[in-house]
């Protein structure tokens, strides 16, 4: 990344996004967040029908208004209300060091991460840090099957706090982190009890941040057996080649457009021809992003990468696509 | 675009500028003409009274709300102001007092009223509900409620009818009717601004998409007005309706409001600051002048019959946030993003 870039990056308030199923412990990791000795200032946005009291000098309550766009298609949508309250939080002189939007149980994490993509007023002045989800341990597994909700909550996580392990035997645990990268092979996981992890594991994570989106990969965990599987899953490709920086846009725009809806992340450290410098692209849903970071770093491969989280992603297909993209 | 000599604009030898502390929201006359405030997202409102406007020091702070004001409006009354804040509070407040009208839960957003000089009446808008109180503001007469959080309020120049922006469309309700329901303009979208033809012609939302959307409020029909960079933050027709004046482009963008326009027909483009975005407009309440600040706080002053431009003043403060002229048009005023607020005399000597 480029020193003024850095410096640019730096201005941007950093958002967390916190979700999580009713009873996972969200409300209690928030006030371990907030109480915690850090001397830092957050404002905290809610859903209103939060389950316990947030302690905090700054807490908004939130609406949830989640709005298409007037493209008629309907992964395209963003929350109006946190357009508004971001708005209105950073006109205040004495400025945060962070902001933490709670959203409901139930609720679909894209809307949130894609505000963060479409309105230029929210990207001038805050970024999208990281989605985090809390996930009980005693039901997830229950809960996964039930719930489309929740399978979206663990596909769309930067980080996963896994809470609540004190309840569940050792074998349980494997099973549970399994089914957990089978959907998410990319995510950051992390074990608590009542919600006790250090903050370092939950803010300043960089999960969207371009420069960082894919240094934390772990070594590539996927479950490579369930490509054909009907749920929501992950993939991931490289080229060693140089990429046609023209052919790549062409190919992935096509593809979001195309399969966008099924697609809900999508992330991944590029390598054009032509140009001595890293490009990151990450998208949620039909909606894209991308910069240039700054040179590769000594003996590290220039090497183009890319991740996919969805369901119905078809693996050689995918493969393909990208390969089709070699300059 | 400073002039020659190093002259700036017209603030210099007719007004007074000066940085405070804060953001500022708004800023707008009282409708007897005789003070101007700004309000700041730390809750203050600053009052100049007309008659000593150059002289910074008879100007007042008050504390108007715990938290930003989020809107301001003249009161209906001639004399001060309304205001509304992320404390749940809509305030009256004048160089003497601040008087709380009514305090709710949710932020209070958006503030308007309508006067003809005998009777008033106020609204505002939180959440999705926009209560209409009587003049005193003591009193909701009616709540009206919509379908998502409003967006935007606007009276028609009679008071009769108050439109609301909201998502998918705009609702439009008589005031003095206890009918229910409102008549519904539908557009699917999210609209974030509204404003209404002097004439009651046409009602006009900004939207989410960089675009304006409008309805001709006879018949419902559609206009739409697209092309613009960024989103439309500010609006207003011209005095006499002729033209819609909008900011969201490098120059003033000016929709015709007459000869079958909006539809069909080009905007006017009104010279700016070449690479710089318009960031609020304001129109001249008597003459064919329409005002704009931009991005970089350079506000400018446009004659749109013969494109005259006229530099109100330079570059600093970040951008305009807040700009309007008195409703006598004697006052111009302006307010930045970085506090640098100014008024500008245009009756009196230089
Ligand atoms: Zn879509």
């Amino acid at each position: 990344m480029s020193e003024t870039q850095g410096a640019a990056a730096k201005d941007l308030v950093p958002v967390t996004v916190l979700t999580g199923f009713l009873g996972a412990g969200k409300t209690t990791l928030l006030n371990h967040i907030l109480t915690a000795e850090h001397g830092r200032k957050y404002a905290v946005v809610i859903n209103e029908f939060g389950e316990l009291g947030v302690d905090n000098d700054l807490v908004v309550d939130a609406d949830e208004e989640v709005f298409e766009m007037n493209n008629g298609c309907i992964c395209c949508t963003v929350r109006g209300d946190l357009i508004r309250i971001l708005g209105s939080l950073m006109k205040r002189r004495t400025k945060f060091d962070g902001i933490i939007v709670e959203t409901t149980g139930l609720a679909d994490p894209a809307p949130v991460a894609q505000t963060f993509f479409v309105d230029e007023e929210v990207r001038g002045k805050t970024r999208l840090d990281a989605v985090v989800t809390v996930v009980d341990a005693y039901n997830v597994l229950e809960t996964l099957e039930e719930s489309p909700e929740a399978v979206h909550q663990i596909a769309f996580a930067d980080v996963i706090i896994l809470n609540k392990t004190d309840l569940v035997d050792e074998a349980k645990l494997v099973e549970i982190e399994t089914k957990i990268r089978q959907i998410n092979a990319f995510v950051r996981l992390h074990k608590a009890v009542r919600g006790n992890v250090p903050l370092t594991d939950v803010l300043d994570q960089g999960g969207f941040d371009l420069q960082r989106a894919l240094e934390y990969e772990p070594d590539f965990l996927e479950n490579t057996e369930h490509s054909h599987e009907e749920g929501v899953t992950s993939m991931s490709f490289s080229v060693e080649e140089p990429l046609d920086e023209a052919r790549f846009h062409a190919w992935i725009g096509a593809l979001l457009q195309e399969q966008g809806g099924d697609i809900l992340r999508s992330k991944g450290i590029l390598n054009f021809a032509g140009r001595n410098e890293r490009f990151a692209f990450q998208a949620v849903h039909m909606m894209a992003d991308g910069d240039f970071i700054g040179p590769w770093k000594d003996g590290e491969k220039p090497e183009s990468r890319l991740v996919f989280i969805g369901r119905n992603l078809n693996r050689p297909r995918l493969r393909r696509g990208f390969e089709s993209c070699r300059a | 675009m400073s002039g020659t000599d190093g002259f700036s604009g017209i603030v210099e030898n007719r007004g007074v500028e000066q940085t405070i502390d804060g953001h500022i929201i708004a800023c707008c006359a009282s409708r007897d003409n005789r003070a101007f405030a700004f309000a700041t997202g730390e809750g203050d409102v600053l009052i100049a009274p007309r008659e000593t406007l150059r002289d910074t020091v008879t100007w007042k702070t008050v504390q108007a709300h715990d938290g930003p004001v989020l809107a301001l409006s003249a009161d209906v009354s001639g004399a001060g102001f309304l205001t509304g804040g992320e404390d749940g509070r809509l305030n009256r407040v004048s160089l003497e007092a601040v008087e709380e009208l009514g305090k709710g839960r949710r932020w209070i957003e958006h503030v308007a009223c309508w006067s003809d000089g005998r009777k008033g009446v106020i609204a505002c808008a939180s959440g999705k509900e926009v209560q209409l109180r009587d003049a005193a503001g003591t009193t909701v007469m009616r709540t009206l409620e919509h379908p998502s959080t409003v967006s935007g309020i606007v009276f028609d120049a009679k008071g009769k009818r108050i439109a609301a922006s909201h998502y998918n469309g705009a609702s439009m309700w008589f005031v003095q009717s206890k009918d229910g329901s409102p008549k519904l303009y539908e557009w699917k979208g999210s609209h974030i601004g509204i404003a209404i033809h002097p004439a009651g012609d046409a009602l006009i939302t900004a939207m989410q998409e960089n675009e304006l959307h409008g309805w001709r409020i006879a018949d419902g029909h559609n206009m739409r007005m697209s092309g613009y960079p960024t989103k439309v933050a500010s609006l207003a027709f011209t005095r006499n309706g002729k033209w819609l004046a909008t900011s969201g482009a490098d120059g003033v963008v000016m929709w015709p409001f007459f000869g079958g326009g909006p539809m069909g027909k080009p905007p006017a483009e009104l010279p700016g600051i070449p690479g710089v975005l318009c960031t609020r407009v304001s129109t001249h309440p008597q003459q064919d002048i329409v005002v704009a600040g931009f991005a970089d706080g350079r506000i400018l002053m446009i004659d749109y019959t013969t494109e005259r431009v006229l530099p109100v003043c330079g570059e600093g403060g970040g951008m305009v946030t807040a700009l309007a002229f008195s409703a006598d048009g004697c006052t111009l005023g302006y307010g930045t993003e970085e506090g640098r607020i100014g008024v500008v005399d245009l009756a009196g000597p230089a």
